[in-house]
Parts: structure tokens; sequence; C-alpha cells
């Protein structure tokens, strides 16, 4: 189903008596879903409103997310947190939409400066499981009045309703950027260069280590202010190794996560903080390991049907597998304090129990 | 300004309530002599009082862990309250309720500078977060005006922001995790050290929900480096729709300042008066302070200043000196202040998109004539959060009532121009009856849904956010 219009979706939704598996352009969605019957944002595309001047944004949901980077970068702005493809690592071929990048709350290596998807949106319009349009938050950046469901519906994965419309904030592109590079640095010791770079006011915008390839920081601006900061950083960096500057085009391996690309095993998606990254990767016994957001997000590639969970123990944070199948749900398993308050918001927004059953823990 | 008849039943059973809170509670956190609780009646938004039935100031998670059950099992309302500096009303008491005060809960619990977080009990005070850390070179983001006052708690209750929002955002963008204790007395860990809380974004929807999903009592929050250095620039301007141009040029110039602060003829005339801060005779001012080294800082500011050259500017102040940056300030930071020489005033927080500066300004300025009253304009011009001053007389009948109508209709031409009725304040009571300007019934009831989930008793703080005939039927439930 591909319903053209808002009032359709809602409609739909509203007589509807068995579930749906919600796609945008499919190329993202993490764990086993359904059974359902495919629903498709694609028929709710376009750009509502861009005001360059006041850095926002209102797109439907299914827009290509091309399309809008596109319309951003004609005018010298951007999505502040640089969404990855996730084509490569997950073996999808399809086109990515906005609203499948809000659904997944998916962001890339600026993170670390500029926030997640979910921080760069300031207003929502979604339909809920009752096939009601709810609206929250606006167009505006500062905004406090009532509850932010935005946040709420960014990473929800489709389990509490239908997107049908997000508005971002924006951020200027940058007139340049530069990425140092250290090599040969064991992972821990990466972890402690990324954290003195992060921790300096150079203003990093990537800090990602890719064990064999180098250890790698980005700065971004005017071009005096970029080369003021490489130097600057070069000394911070240089007690750690050798620094040269490399490719900016290694910014978007990490994000892709391409290192991993065409390799067969699962893939997870470790939340850690950073100093304990080094560590839960030496218990994971992956075959293959990527430290971005300065070791905050790591990505795993292990043999099939490992319990990775298990593996690491308890830790601060969480683990998600974001490809590969297995005796073990693909998103983290919540304290029972948590998932009840999560399977209660579910059933208030999704009574009839529609939306992408068996998805995120609640069924 | 109503609020709920207070419910009997508990009215009737005060001592056992109080009997109970004793219990489990020190003595010296438990006060219930009127003469104390007075000291609670109100919150930065005085024009509305009331005594509570007790207060309570725990000193640890567990304590109010044990109040809340208490309080749950005698189905008594509380009311969390950080450092009483809500200018919305956020933590106004009811007869039949208890406020719980974090105050006493201001420890730091860790601080991490490779992992760029601290822990703090939620009492902690806004700018001592940053006391905390500054000497490691780290700073504590969100910065409300209140800073010096207000804790962490209320901060994460109402989302605040402050002046450098453009550049760092708000409360929930600093914010990685929180401990917080359910009406039911459960305590739960939402997020943590790290990047992005697995599951729902429930820390999302927690953060500005005006106490009324639990009562957070210890925050993991995100620390910054401190830039190197940062200086002001001061521009002055024949209109505000050029002034309003001028900032919009700056954003599409690629340009982020911290801060781009404007000020409107009356609040320049009055913060003169009030300051002499030396600010020049114009019709609209705009402080832009930019950050980083000094060739980073003269590079930004030879960008602002060939934009502001377009705009024909009737004055143009860069600060050469921390003295003359310093001076630059003094004006916006003693606006306030001055607006209380010229009488009472009311503070209102409204957001409106950018582009629509010079119509709404236009507009606050008939419908202040409308009125009679006169309205001062001070605000975030770079996120579009303003903060008209509308000036009154309390001691003058009828005066306060005019002045709350005024502040309706601003905040109604807010939402019609694409904005919002708060963008940095919170609802509290203060902006409650004006929630169905902005939302339909449906997108509030989409709202109360959450709060049915984690308060299914509507024991939190019940009787703001919401227009009370929206909530009637669930708190009486």
């Amino acid at each position: 189903m591909r319903p053209g219009s808002e009032a359709e979706l809602a409609e739909l939704v509203r007589v509807a008596n068995a579930p749906f598996v919600l796609r945008g352009g499919g190329t993202r969605g993490i764990g086993a879903v359904g059974p359902g019957e495919v629903l498709e944002t694609g028929g709710l595309s376009g750009i509502t409103l861009y005001e360059p001047g006041a850095l926002t944004l209102v797109v439907k949901a299914g827009t290509p997310l091309a399309q809008v980077e596109a319309a951003l970068a004609a005018e010298g702005q951007r999505l502040p947190f640089e969404p990855p493809d996730m084509r490569g690592l997950m073996g999808r071929s399809g086109e990515s939409t906005i609203g499948g990048v809000v659904a997944a709350n998916a962001s890339g290596p600026r993170r670390v400066q500029a926030g997640a998807c979910r921080d760069s949106m300031i207003g929502v319009r979604f339909v809920d499981g009752t096939g009601t349009v709810i609206r929250n938050g606006g167009r505006v950046m500062k905004n406090v009045t009532g509850y932010d469901l935005v946040k709420l519906m960014a990473g929800s994965h489709g389990t509490l309703g239908v997107i049908t419309e997000v508005a971002f904030k924006l951020l200027p592109a940058p007139e340049m950027g530069a990425t140092l590079r250290v090599d040969g640095l064991e992972d821990a010791r990466a972890v402690e260069a990324m954290a003195a770079a992060l921790g300096s006011p150079f203003d990093v915008t990537g800090a990602a280590h890719m064990p064999g390839l180098g250890s790698f920081v980005r700065v971004e601006g005017f071009e005096t202010s970029v080369r003021y900061r490489v130097g600057e950083l070069t000394k911070v960096l240089s007690r750690f190794g050798a620094v040269d500057e490399a490719d900016g085009a290694v910014w978007q391996a990490v994000r892709d996560v391409v290192p991993f690309h065409g390799r067969d095993g699962d893939v997870w998606r470790l939340a850690v903080t950073p100093s304990e990254a080094a560590r839960l990767v030496a218990r994971a016994g992956a075959e293959a390991a990527l430290y971005d957001w300065g070791g905050g997000l790591v990505w795993l590639l292990v043999a099939p049907g490992v319990d990775l969970r298990a593996r690491l123990g308890v830790f601060a944070g969480h683990a998600t597998r974001v490809r590969g199948a297995g005796g073990t749900p693909a998103f983290p398993p919540e304290p029972a304090a948590l998932a009840a308050l999560s399977a209660g918001l579910r059933a208030k927004f999704d009574p009839k129990g529609l939306f992408n059953p068996g998805l995120m823990g609640a069924v | 300004m109503d609020m709920p008849v207070p419910d009997p039943v508990i009215l009737a059973k005060r001592a056992r309530i109080v009997a109970r809170l004793a219990g489990v509670l020190p003595a010296d956190a438990l006060i219930t002599d009127p003469t104390e609780t007075r000291a609670y009646e109100c919150d930065a938004l005085t024009a509305y009082r009331c005594l509570p039935m007790a207060v309570v100031l725990p000193r640890t998670t567990e304590e109010v862990a044990a109040v809340m059950r208490a309080c749950h099992e005698e189905g008594v309302k509380v009311i969390p309250r950080g450092a009483g500096t809500s200018l919305a009303g956020g933590s106004l008491p009811t007869p039949d309720a208890v406020v719980l005060g974090v105050a006493r809960m201001n420890a730091v619990i860790e601080t991490d500078y490779p992992n760029r977080f601290i822990r703090v009990q939620a009492g902690r005070t806004n700018l001592s977060v940053t006391g905390a850390v500054e000497a490691a070179g780290f700073f504590y983001a969100p910065d409300p005006s209140s800073q010096l006052a207000c804790a962490i708690a209320g901060n994460i209750g109402m989302n605040s922001g402050g002046a450098h929002c453009l550049k760092y955002g708000v409360t929930t963008n600093n914010l990685l995790g929180v401990t917080m204790v359910t009406m039911a007395g459960e305590v739960v860990q939402v997020g943590g050290p790290y990047m992005d809380a697995g599951g729902l974004d429930l820390l999302g929807v927690i953060c500005g929900s005006e106490g009324q999903l639990g009562v957070v009592t210890e925050a993991w929050l995100r620390i910054l480096p401190k830039p190197e250095g940062a200086r002001p620039v001061l521009m002055g301007f024949g209109s505000n729709e050029v002034a309003g141009a001028c900032v919009s040029d700056i954003i599409k110039g690629g340009l982020l300042p911290v801060a781009i602060e404007f000020m409107d003829r009356p609040c320049i005339e009055a913060t003169e008066a009030f300051a002499k801060a030396g600010y020049p005779d114009c019709e609209a001012l705009l402080i832009v302070e930019v950050e980083g080294s000094p060739a980073e800082i003269d590079e930004q500011l030879a960008r602002i200043k060939a934009i502001a050259a377009r705009h024909n500017p009737v004055a143009y102040r860069e600060a050469a000196s921390e003295d003359e940056a310093k001076r630059i300030w003094l004006g916006r930071k003693s606006a306030f202040g001055a607006m209380g020489q010229m009488g009472d005033y009311i503070c209102l927080d409204g957001t409106i998109p950018v582009s629509e500066l010079s119509f709404v300004l236009r507009r606050i300025a008939e419908l202040s004539d409308g009125y009679g009253l006169r309205v001062a304009n001070v605000f975030h011009a770079g996120d579009g959060n303003m903060h008209p001053l509308i000036i009154f007389n309390a001691n003058k009948p009828g005066d306060l009532d005019l002045a709350e109508a005024l502040g309706a209709d601003i905040l109604k031409l807010c939402v019609e121009v694409g904005g919002c009725l708060t963008g940095e304040h919170g609802v509290g009571v203060e902006k409650r009856d004006l929630m169905d300007v902005q939302f339909t019934r449906e997108d509030m009831e989409a709202q109360l849904r959450v709060k049915d989930v984690f308060d299914p008793g509507w024991l939190l703080n019940p009787a703001k956010v919401f227009p009370l005939y929206v909530t009637a039927s669930r708190r009486a439930a």
C-alpha cells in the first residue's frame, strides 16, 4: 500500500484491523518484522517549506534523502547530523527516505559535535494507530510548548505511528574540511587520542578509528580557521604518533561502515562510554571493528548467530544487531521498568497493534 | 487563572499523611509549619501563590523514592521543585499537594573528562555545574539567565535554553541520562554515560515534561571544552526590519555566532536610562558574539562587518578589549532590571520563525498602542525566541488583567505566524490556558497519553501544562 496523502493514510489506518510493516525506502530497517502488509510512505513526498535564512526545512516523510540533501546543498546548507547510507552495509538497494532516517534516528560521524538526528528535529506530524493525525513541535528552533513527542518519534522505528512530515533545523555547510590521521595506534590508545582531540577547544566534527587504516579527526569551517585548528590539533595528537593529513573521503567510509561491505557475518552496533570501548571490543572476539563518535559508537562484525550480549556481559550502554538473525532480539532488551514504560507508550499510541509488530521488544 | 478545587479527602487526612512522611524522612527534611512552608508558596511567577500541605527536602534518591511511595499510596499529589525559579509557575503548589524540593541534592557524583560528562544530583545549580569542570577547561552549555540560582532538575523539567542555544542547543541536546523516581516510587535509569539511550527515546520526552512524568534526582550531562575566546560586536540600525534582515543574512552567510541578541528602541531607551552602557540612539540594536582563537574571531567578525555594512548600520562597535566587551553586554544583561525600574512587567517567551521578525514587531507595537501598555523587546534573534516585556502597574486595579490579555494576544500572534507559545520558560500555569491556541484536542490527547503511562493516577504536578478542561476527567479518575 502506498497512500498518496496524509488524509488517505489516516483513513487507511483508521479502518485497518491487520498489521502493517512500515517502509520508507527499505534501506535501513533493523530486525525481523511482521507479518503484515507493507505500507510505504513514498507517496508522501516533497519539500513543504525551506527557509535558508531561518535554517529551517519542513519535508514530507517519503521524500528521498538525496533530494533533500541536493536542495540544501544548492543553498550552501546541510542536515547537521550527516545521515549514513546503510545500503552497502545491509546489502539492500532502494532509495533512503527522510522519514526512514528519522524513524531510525540515523546519525553519522558529526554526531559528536552537531548531535544526533533527533537533536536537529524541531517538528513532526504522524498518524497514530487510531488513524488520528498528530502534530508536535513546529518549525522553530526553540520550543518547549507541551511534551516533546518529536524526540519520542525519532528512533521509534515505526512502532508508535507513521511519520508523515518532519521539520529540521539546519546548519550552513562549511567552506572546507580537513582530516588528520594518526597511524598504527592500538584501539585503546586511539580512543585516548580521539578524547584528547574532542576535549580540545578546536571544535572537532568527527573522530573515528578504523583498525589497520588509522585514527582520524576532522575539523570544518572557514579556511583560515580550519588551517589554524589543523595546526593546533597536530600538536595535540603528535604525542600519540606521527600526524599527517588524510583525504576527507574517509568520513563516508566511517559513516557508511564501508570496511564491512561485502563481508559475511552479523553486524552489531554498540553505544558505549568511549573509554570502555576497546575493552568491550576485545571481549567481543569480533572479526572486525570500527570506532566512530570518538569511541562512543562501535560497529562490530561477528560470526553469524553469536550472542554478542552474552559475550560482552554488563556494561554502560547497549548493543543492537543491525544485520543478521539469531535467537536473540535485534534491539537491546531493556530493564523491566523501562520496558514496561515503552510497552505502555506503544499500547497507547497504537492500541490495535498495527505498526511493525515484533520490532523493538514489545509485540 | 483557575486551580482545581482541593481534594477534601486529602485535606482531611493531612495529619496521617504528614506522619507517614515523617516516618520515612529525617526530621529536618520535612516542613509543615506554615511560617516555613511560605517560602515555597510560589516560584518566580509571584503573581500566584498557594501554601502546600507540606514540603519535603530529601537528600538522596532513596528518600525521594520513599516519599513518592508514601504519596502514591495515600493518593497525594506531588509538586516537584528545583530552585523555584520558574517564570511559568511550574512549581506552584496546591493546598492538597506535597512540594518535593531537590535543592539539598546538589552533589557532583562523578566528573569524567576523557568521556566528557559530569554526573550530578539534580538539585545542583546550573552555574555550579560549569563551576565544577571549568578548571579542567570545560563548561556546561545551556545557560538560562537564572543560571546562578536555577537547578538542573528544573532545567530538565522545562528543557531550559539560554543565550547560546544557536550553537550549543538547549537542555535536551546536552542531557545524556537521568535517574528518575516515578510516581509509584520506582527508581529508573534512562540513558547514561553514553550517546543515544537505547529503545524509545524516553529521555527526550522526560526532558521538558514539567515534572509531570517523574522526579529527576540525578543527571548525566554532556560537558564541552571551553572555546579559546569570545568577542561581541554591537550594531545599531534605523529600523527593526533592517536589523531583522541583517540577522537573516548573517545566518545565510554561513556564520554560526554563539549569540545574536536583539533589542528594540523601547528596550534600548530603558536600559540606557538604567545602565548607561553608552548604546547608540537607534531603532534596533544587535549584539553578535563569536568564538574561537583571536585569528578566528577576527575572520568571523570581518565577514559579519561586511554583511552588516550592506544594511547601513548607524553604529558598529567591535570590542577591542575585555572591558569593551563587558560594556557591550552591560545593557543587554541589565535589560530586565531596567524594566523593573519602569514598573512591574510580564516577560513573554514565544518563538517565531526568524523570517517573521519585522512583521511580528510591528504587530506588537500596534497591540501595545491598542492596550495602552508599553512593550519592550529583547530577545535571542538567531533562534526567534522573543521576550516581549509588558510594563504595567500592579497597584492599579485591572492593570495586571490588561497586561495578561495583551500577553495572550502577543502569544497568539506568535502561533499564527508559525511559532509557539514558549521557547524556553515552559507552560506551567502561566500559558496553560493558551495551549488550545497552538494544539488541537488530538495533539494534546497524544501528549496526555504519555502522562497516562508514566503517572496513571495523575498525581504528579497535575494542574499544569494543559488546560484544566482537557485534563479534568483524568484528574478526577
